[in-house]
């Protein structure tokens, strides 16, 4: 440790002699396996014939979801409490990063599971050649030649690069919530960013809503990264320095002109927000969560989430936290608007999956009034949240990937009328994760906005919180109007059938519902873990 | 844990309906021996509620038979149970009407696709978590219970109920639920009052009692306020009891009994168990604004419930009526009144609970609910008309039936302290009078006439005159629901000549809620 802070200083100081700072390998290790796994598997698809690649990647990927999870454990068994700097401070391993890893790998591990499915959809939910155009004959053929039935079915399995790619978002999304400058910070959001823009369009049915969907994320996920990319510079042109520390420090004590500093704030937050999709810059979210095939916008609305907010968490308490004052008015506002857009809008949705969306950025809003309290119990309130959030979202779109038919998943919700009578199961289970997300109590969902909300009321924002569970309530009816539909309504004659899943999507969403109801109803264990410890201020 | 004498009775209340409810669901491929698991579980309920009620001691602790489990240690959340007088008797009530309300259904016809199974398993889910509410003495625990207790209704309404099901279940959920969430704001700040006073935040409902209570008033009305909404809602006052009539209306009977006579009574017994004691400064501020709600849904109540076409919304109106009394009498702070509020929740959940099951007779005869078809039922159900009247008799409270003694103890504790207030609410009295003598006389005397009772004896073309048929047709109360009948009636009518059993469980309790409101003797 000692040898560390010299070397941090040596670092800082000019004058000293270049030396590489040590490494500290233990801290790291999760994120290496990661990352080594997604080159693996790169190398995997160029060298391994076309018929062994989906069990080598499927096992390579879940081998390294518990290699990087075992490794973090031994890890936390004897790290400092309050967390350490490596790779020359550019990364601080601290308690809030390593809950967040915790909670990136398990959902990571639940949505992995999906994407590998190759039962709900015959040959996975993903494109056999990402190069094949919509409406084209190899169209045709991909969707129909993946049946099972067909002889050559092989050749019109899933694109296997999905693997490599997820694991490459996966540890963009490590480096994301642990990295401790805001360079490092754009490049792991680019890293996040870019397999998810890709993957977003390989749909293997509506091809043409898949493409649409990653084409508009890639557009305006451009357009946030370039805001985040300006603010950057103009808050180095503020501090003379990218660490979050340093920007802290030059805040709280200096003369130089606010421009830079609120300007620079300015539009960090917008790109930090857009990736959260919180309102009133979630305009990508309902029609990329439509898009994309459903397991990816499983991975992508639990971790992304995860990532987005564990970023907005480490730069608003270590580099903004002296200007909280400046910024906390706007903040509430935002909060105030993502809640209203989310709740209100997600009540005129007829696409599940779009209601969905609109449920995240309600649910973006909560997250950013527990993000913005900046206390310790706003920190760990906000990391259960995510963790509960997530892997209720995760089974979520699990159990809307089951409900299908002749034209892939129905997603429009007059689809779903009826449901319970022909499934009680998976209308029970749907029934379950929806009370969740609705934030009903003995659900994690209901933990989750309890410990946000009291954290808020405790830091003197009644108002805000007044406002925000009214906003539940108004949710509450979008999702009570689909248990309507499901239990209360007489099922279409030719309406949609429910797909017995497979081993690895039943594990899915298993995984979520046991975790949920978990949470919900012991959560001291998850709540002492969020509670364990603060970022690392230096 | 951490338990007083006699835990073992209420863990045994608890636990009973949540198991029955869990092996009827299992059963539900046999509709007869789900019926008969779920009749066999209420029953044996109803022996441990006697127990319990015989194990209570009058003069003892506040809260008996008492237990407590640490459940979330970071925010000081125990699962912990008791019970005071108030609870006791809500809870016996329960135990009382749920195998009443079995055997009153046991013949009902399900909608197409459900099961009986499905049915009194979710019956047997509502009781187990409205005891909880009852006897939750941590405030954390009661919010839980609270909020999911909704769900067991919501599926009971939209799953078996009438034509406008799905909007009745909707809008009752979403009613409870934001009145709930409100709650829960308040819950939270009491919680952060707690915190900043002890050093560490707690959800015990006596510490509670404490901290708030000292809280400066101006913090107090806040807490108040949350609180009040919530049960506003449930119990319903006027004007946030547009729910009831549609909720009461579209439910099955048997379920319009729990709501009605039940889980409505957790508003009341929130003002008693949560405002009083926790914002007693606030209570006595505002009590002018619940007096106004109270008085106001009196006479709504009553003059709506003469202007209805439908026997269940009828019910619901009369009940919006009841409900303001209680809340007059609980909210005049007199020792008279607030005996006369608790001993009405109970007196209404029998009586009330009684003209809905009979109601729900006359129904099942006919085949619908409107007022207008029927009339004359008495020359062919002369025994249904008696149990009719007198249950209707109950429900005006008139002498010698059980809801006297509560209603004259109100009237008389609160025209002290609030004679404007009072008289108002004894124009309800009259009008209580009018329109439930007005229904049973359309209804069951006159000539025979109605589309229900003419249709059942076979419809126009038939070659017998229709009035004839309507004698063989339409039959009379059956033994099973002589059985049903038989333990209300003789509530009714005991708890009128010899209220004292009541009376002597819930005295203490509320003498110790009025004393925490500063109120000692009252109106004596």
């Amino acid at each position: 440790m000692s040898a560390l802070v010299t070397a941090i200083s040596l670092a800082q100081d000019p004058p000293a002699k270049e030396t590489l700072a040590p490494i500290d390998y233990g801290a790291i290790m999760p994120m290496l396996i990661i990352l080594g796994a997604a080159c693996l598997g790169v190398l995997f698809e160029a060298l391994l014939p076309r018929h062994q690649r989906w069990s080598a990647q499927v096992a390579l990927t879940l081998l390294a979801l518990v290699g990087a999870g075992v490794t973090m454990a031994f890890y936390i068994a004897d790290a400092p409490a309050d967390g350490t700097l490596t790779l020359a401070g550019a990364i601080a391993v601290d308690r809030p990063a390593l809950f967040l890893w915790g909670t990136l790998l398990a959902l990571a591990l639940g949505a992995v599971l999906m994407i590998a499915d190759r039962t709900v959809e015959p040959g996975g939910a993903f494109v056999a050649q990402a190069a094949i155009r919509p409406g084209t004959v190899q169209d045709r053929e991909q969707r129909l030649g993946a049946h099972p039935d067909r002889r050559d079915g092989a050749r019109f399995q899933m694109q296997t690069e999905v693997f490599p790619l997820t694991l490459f978002a996966l540890g963009g999304m490590m480096v994301f919530c642990s990295a401790n400058d805001l360079l490092t910070m754009f490049i792991a959001l680019e890293v996040l960013s870019l397999p998810l823009y890709l993957m977003c369009g390989l749909a293997r049915r509506r091809r043409l809503l898949s493409q649409e969907a990653a084409v508009k994320y890639f557009l305006l996920g451009a357009f946030a990264s370039a805001f985040f990319l300006y603010g950057l510079a103009l808050l180095y042109g503020y501090a003379g320095s990218v660490r979050l520390a340093d920007i802290a420090n030059a805040a709280a004590g200096s003369d130089r002109s606010d421009t830079l500093l609120f300007g620079g704030m300015a539009l960090l937050i917008v790109g930090l927000l857009f990736k959260g999709s919180v309102g009133p810059f979630h305009a990508w979210t309902p029609d990329v969560y439509q898009g994309a095939p459903t397991p990816l916008t499983g991975f992508m609305a639990a971790c992304t989430k995860v990532a987005a907010f564990g970023g907005i968490l480490r730069v608003l308490s270590v580099g903004l936290e002296s200007t909280q004052w400046e910024w906390r008015g706007i903040m509430w506002g935002v909060a105030i608007v993502s809640m209203i857009i989310g709740a209100v809008l997600g009540l005129t949705q007829t696409d599940i999956k779009r209601m969905i969306a609109y449920s995240s950025i309600a649910h973006a809003g909560f997250l950013l009034i527990g993000a913005i309290v900046l206390t310790p119990d706003g920190l760990s309130s906000t990391l259960f949240y995510l963790l509960a959030y997530g892997f209720t979202t995760v089974a979520t779109f699990g159990v809307i990937s089951l409900v299908r038919d002749a034209d892939g998943e129905a997603t429009h919700l007059s689809q779903w009328a009826g449901l319970a009578k022909r499934s009680p199961l998976v209308a029970g289970v749907f029934t379950f994760l929806l009370l969740a997300l609705a934030g009903i109590p003995l659900t994690s969902g209901f933990i989750g906005k309890f410990v946000v909300f009291s954290a808020a009321l405790s830091d003197g924002m009644a108002p805000l919180v007044v406002i925000a569970l009214i906003a539940s309530a108004v949710a509450a009816f979008f999702y009570l109007r689909v248990i309507v539909l499901m239990y209360f309504s007489e099922p279409a004659p030719d309406g949609p059938t429910v797909t017995v899943p497979g081993a690895f999507t039943t594990a899915s969403i298993t995984l979520g519902v046991v975790v949920t109801l978990l949470l919900g109803i012991v959560p001291a264990f998850a709540l002492d873990w969020a509670d364990a410890g603060t970022f690392a201020l230096r | 844990m951490t338990s007083t004498s006699n835990a073992a009775l209420l863990i045994a209340l608890l636990l009973i309906p949540l198991v029955g409810a869990v092996v009827v669901a299992l059963l539900r491929g046999n509709d007869k021996v789900a019926k008969q698991t779920a009749l066999g579980f209420s029953l044996v309920e109803l022996g441990v509620a006697v127990a319990s009620w015989l194990a209570y001691d009058p003069g003892g602790a506040r809260l008996q038979q008492g237990f407590s489990v640490d459940w979330i240690p970071a925010f000081g959340v125990h699962l912990s149970f008791g019970v005071d007088g108030i609870a006791l008797v809500m809870v016996a009530v329960i135990a009382l009407l749920v195998p009443i309300v079995i055997g009153a259904g046991w013949a009902d016809k399900l909608p197409a696709d459900r099961t009986a199974g499905g049915f009194w398993s979710l019956i047997l889910l509502q009781q187990a978590l409205t005891i909880g509410v009852f006897a939750a003495t941590d405030v954390f625990l009661f919010y839980v219970l609270f909020e999911v207790m909704l769900i067991p209704m919501y599926f009971l309404i939209g799953s078996f109920g009438g034509a406008r099901r799905q909007y009745a279940a909707v809008k009752f959920f979403l009613y409870s639920f934001l009145g709930g969430l409100i709650m829960l704001a308040s819950a939270i700040g009491a919680y952060s009052m707690a915190s900043d006073e002890l050093g560490q935040g707690t959800f015990d409902w006596a510490t509670l009692v404490q901290v708030v209570s000292d809280a400066p008033l101006s913090n107090q009305i806040w807490i108040f306020l949350g609180f009040f909404l919530a049960f506003a809602v449930k119990a319903p006052l006027v004007p946030l009891h547009t729910w009831l009539p549609d909720a009461a209306a579209e439910a099955p009977i048997g379920v319009t009994v729990i709501l009605v006579a039940i889980l409505d009574k957790v508003g009341t017994f929130g003002f008693l168990r949560y405002l009083l004691p926790m914002t007693p400064d606030a209570s006595v501020e505002l009590a002018p604004l619940v007096l106004v709600m109270g008085v106001a849904g009196v006479l709504y109540g009553a003059l709506l419930a003469a202007g209805q076409r439908d026997m269940k919304r009828f019910i619901a109106y009369v009940s919006i009526a009841h409900f303001g009394f209680i809340a007059l009498g609980i909210f005049a702070f007199t020792a008279q009144a607030e005996v006369g509020a608790v001993t009405y929740m109970v007196n209404h959940s029998i009586s009330t609970g009684m003209l809905i099951l009979v109601i729900g007779m006359v129904v099942a005869r006919g085949g619908s609910s409107l007022i207008a078809d029927y009339g004359g039922l008495a020359k062919v159900t002369p025994a249904l008309a008696g149990v009719f009247l007198v249950a209707g008799l109950a429900s005006l409270s008139l002498p010698g039936t059980n809801s006297f003694i509560s209603e004259f103890l109100v009237l008389i504790g609160a025209f002290g302290p609030e004679p404007v207030f009072t008289i108002l609410a004894t124009v309800g009295m009259i009008l209580a009078a009018l329109y439930v003598l007005w229904l049973y006389q359309r209804v069951f005397h006159g000539p025979l006439r109605g589309d229900a009772l003419l249709n059942v004896a076979g419809g126009p073309g038939t070659a017998v005159a229709p009035a004839v048929a309507a004698r063989k047709a339409v039959v009379d109360l059956t033994g099973r629901e002589k059985l049903v009948l038989a333990p209300l009636l003789v509530l009714v009518i005991g708890l009128g000549f010899y209220p004292a059993p009541v009376l002597d469980v819930v005295g203490p309790s509320v003498e110790a809620t009025l004393q925490s409101v500063g109120v000692t003797d009252g109106g004596n």
